[in-house]
């Protein structure tokens, strides 16, 4: 890879992740600059087929990545009181109040999306989003599309969901035809359809290398990196950021190199979405004790992999949120075991109801299935006001003790194994 | 009149004592099965010879449930749960949950984890509920749900029986929606608290059996002479409104319900099922039809446009906004129905209740208020 948009001015290799930050950066950049051109452009939720968009060449902005953005950067609790004063509950989504806000005044400091003309909406990751994108609808007085992907209730996506799925997949493509004036170009669907699983196979190359002992990266890093496995995945540039970012962690492994600052001591799975507002807080307590995050559900479930149409709609559904609760509990034990996880640490997230509602038996699966100690806390994804440095602290701490017993439990019975043979 | 106060106290009977009509249905030789909100199919369980038995929760202060649903879930669930693990319910077959909200979806698996004595039958419906392929898909589901209760009532659903069903719940939500009318037509007759067990007590007993006693009840009230108001005239929205605290508060302060938009009571029995056509395609489409809840997608909200319209219709002086606590869609609904009843010159207050609580003299005073500002 000597191309130029991975080499720094001074012709160093750029590490992967600025790379992917970068192309972030340029996807969102070319919002701006289609409805500048005065195309129209559509707000979206994170989880809607990105394959359509992509195809059509179509630009539309995330209001989650833009939810999560103002939190990481310090605005979360100005936006969230914002919409609160407009009359919505401290109770509600995080992510919605400060997009809700934002759509009310246009004015945010911390980060600009452009105003949309229509809007995509897909319920798989959350029923929230739904109501969140009805109020923009209206608010707004703009189209929206919404594709309803109905709850798993077994483990596989059936044909009747498939079939749902496909007609309001060709429903949305037909609307969003009328209301950009671009046409759907099916052979360019197919690219985009390849590249998406170049993408996703390189992305899933990457995060398997938190396998490694030590990991070759922090494994905070993931929840920057995962925004373009996401949303960007359809497009060349992404596949070839990402087969570069999974080439990194595998010569870092041969190399026995890692990004994580201090020993590895401990490996852990991390459930549920990040506190951005108290992104420092929740690592730096982590970090200062040698806990590198090895595991997270956003590897293997956000992979979509497919190989025709009707595998793309199933893949639909089996996104975090949408899978029945057996199945998201297998993801998660699966990953634990095979990046050799020590412990789990569970954020109840106050902002989202689907994630949090299986959470507490979630804890008492992965205690019973993958054999490991947990903790919960409380946080929220993007209001600062719910997590608490204490709890956080004194839980990783008690963690932290039954993570070493085992350990030492464990060395000992190696040990004694060692001393009878 | 005795004939009223006789009719009502029966129904009352019925919805205060929600475990005394199981026992009896079971006592009877008969099955039942519990039906979680919202609108589940539960004519699929009374058309194989079953009992549907409502489950909105109720007034308790929850323990077990808790190590399912974190604090911050609504209060309907949480109860609902917490009865189910201590054993509450114990002798219904089965129990329908519907995946409409968050909070549903997480339902079902700590149901299974938390109750494991009673199964549960998982309802999918379409969101995209009225275009051709939803309608397709609910079709599919309710077909899937039917060989379930076929199964746990050891009986084919045929489709007379079914059809039959139809009518049955038909001619029960015709007369709720008549005892909606009277009941705002004779405020000093019928207490608030009167009206919402009246309604209520259909959850607990097979259909036709409400329908025999609140027809009676109607044709009493429709004979007496319509009574004035004694103060204002509101319609309430929301999900829930069967507090007796709450109703004895806004009966204290002189209101009469002049109408409901609440998804426990009118939503769910203004939609009738059309006798005409397919038994299962009948359900399905009265689910299409269901207007002026916040629990199913509504791009354009007509939900908080038709709020104004019941409004103006029952020339009611207000809106009451019944939140039930930490249920996402009502939070997100109020913004904009806030702004279009201001517009429209209703005034609206909204109140915030939970099956859990204790005190209600915040919510006393914010109605009092509410009263005088009227």
């Amino acid at each position: 890879m000597t191309d130029n948009k991975f080499l720094t001015p001074e012709g160093e290799k750029k590490p992967g992740k600025q790379v992917l930050r970068e192309l972030q950066d340029k996807i969102a950049q070319d919002v701006f600059d289609a409805k500048a051109r005065g195309e129209k452009i559509g707000w979206c939720a994170s989880n809607f087929p990105q394959e359509i968009c992509t195809a059509m060449d179509i630009k539309v902005a995330y209001p989650e990545n833009m939810g999560a953005a103002v939190g990481a950067k310090g605005g979360g609790l100005r936006m969230c009181e914002e919409a609160e004063a407009m009359g919505y509950s401290n109770d509600l989504c995080s992510y919605a109040r400060i997009n809700l806000a934002y759509a009310a005044s246009d004015e945010c400091p911390e980060i600009q999306i452009p105003r949309p003309d229509f809007l995509l909406c897909c319920n798989n990751i959350c029923g929230c989003m739904m109501k969140w994108y009805e109020n923009l609808a209206v608010e707004l007085n703009i189209p929206l599309l919404m594709i309803d992907i109905p709850h798993l209730t077994e483990k596989t996506c059936d044909p009747d969901r498939v079939r749902y799925i496909r007609a309001q997949f060709d429903d949305c493509i037909r609307q969003l035809e009328e209301i950009t004036g671009k046409k759907m170009d099916y052979s360019k669907l197919q690219e985009v359809m390849e590249v998406s699983q170049r993408s996703s196979r390189a992305w899933l190359r990457a995060i398997s290398c938190m396998g490694a002992e030590p990991s070759p990266f922090s494994g905070f890093d993931v929840f920057n990196t995962m925004a373009v496995a996401t949303v960007g995945r359809g497009t060349v540039e992404a596949a070839e950021a990402f087969e570069y970012l999974a080439d990194e962690y595998e010569t870092a492994i041969k190399e026995g190199r890692s990004t994580f600052k201090g020993e590895e001591k401990y490996r852990i799975l991390f459930e549920g979405i990040a506190c951005w507002a108290n992104l420092r807080a929740t690592y730096k307590t982590l970090q200062s004790r040698g806990i590198n995050l090895t595991s997270t559900i956003y590897g293997p479930a956000f992979s979509f992999l497919y190989s025709n149409l009707d595998e793309l709609m199933a893949a639909y559904s089996y996104v975090p949120n949408s899978y029945c609760f057996e199945k998201e509990v297998e993801l998660r034990v699966n990953d634990a075991k095979a990046k050799k996880v020590d412990g789990a640490v569970i954020h109840i997230n106050r902002s989202c109801k689907r994630w949090s509602g299986n959470s507490y038996e979630l804890e008492r699966q992965l205690r019973a299935q993958a054999g490991i100690p947990t903790m919960t806390f409380d946080g929220d994804q993007s209001d600062p006001r719910v997590f608490s440095e204490a709890q956080y602290e004194t839980r990783v701490e008690a963690l932290v003790e039954i993570m070493e017993a085992n350990k030492q439990a464990k060395k000992g019975a190696k040990a004694q194994k060692e001393a009878a043979i | 009149m005795s004939d009223v106060r006789k009719n009502m106290d029966a129904l009352r009977a019925i919805a205060e004592s929600p475990r005394k009509q199981l026992d009896r249905v079971l006592a009877e030789g008969k099955k039942a099965v519990g039906v979680i909100p919202y609108f589940a199919p539960e004519e699929l369980v009374y058309a194989a010879g079953m009992v549907p038995f409502g489950m909105w929760g109720a007034e308790t202060q929850v323990s077990e449930s808790k190590r399912y649903f974190p604090a911050f879930y609504c209060s309907i669930i949480h109860t609902a749960l917490d009865l189910g693990i201590k054993g509450e319910y114990d002798g219904l077959s089965a129990v329908m949950i519907p995946l409409t909200c968050d909070t549903l979806k997480g339902m079902g698996a700590n149901w299974r984890y938390g109750v494991k004595n009673i199964p549960v039958i998982d309802v999918a419906y379409a969101q995209n509920r009225t275009i051709p392929a939803g309608e397709e898909f609910t079709e599919g589901q309710f077909k899937k749900i039917r060989g379930q209760v076929e199964e746990i009532a050891g009986v084919k659903i045929t489709d007379m029986a079914l059809a039959k069903a139809n009518k049955v719940y038909n001619e029960n939500r015709k007369e709720c929606l008549r005892f909606t009318e009277l009941a705002a037509s004779h405020p000093q007759t019928v207490s608030l608290t009167d009206r919402a067990m009246v309604l209520k007590a259909r959850y607990f007993v097979e259909r036709d059996a409400h329908t025999a006693l609140i027809k009676e009840l109607n044709d009493a009230l429709e004979v007496l002479p319509e009574e004035k108001a004694k103060g204002s005239r509101i319609v309430t929205t929301g999900i829930i409104a069967d507090s007796p605290e709450l109703l004895g508060i806004l009966q204290d302060n002189g209101f009469t319900i002049a109408a409901d938009q609440i998804t426990h009571e009118s939503v769910d029995f203004r939609s009738l099922a059309d006798e005409t056509i397919d038994p299962v395609m009948a359900l399905v489409k009265r689910l299409s039809g269901i207007k002026g809840t916040s629990v199913l997608f509504d791009p354009a909200k007509s939900r908080n446009t038709e709020l104004a319209e019941i409004a103006k219709a029952a020339k009611a002086d207000g809106v009451l906004w019944v939140l039930t606590k930490f249920c996402d869609p009502e939070e997100f609904d109020y913004v904009p129905a806030k702004k279009i009843l201001d517009e429209a010159g209703i005034p609206m207050l909204q109140i915030e209740i939970d099956q859990q609580m204790v005190n209600y003299e915040q919510i006393r005073t914010a109605i009092e208020t509410f009263k005088d500002m009227l």
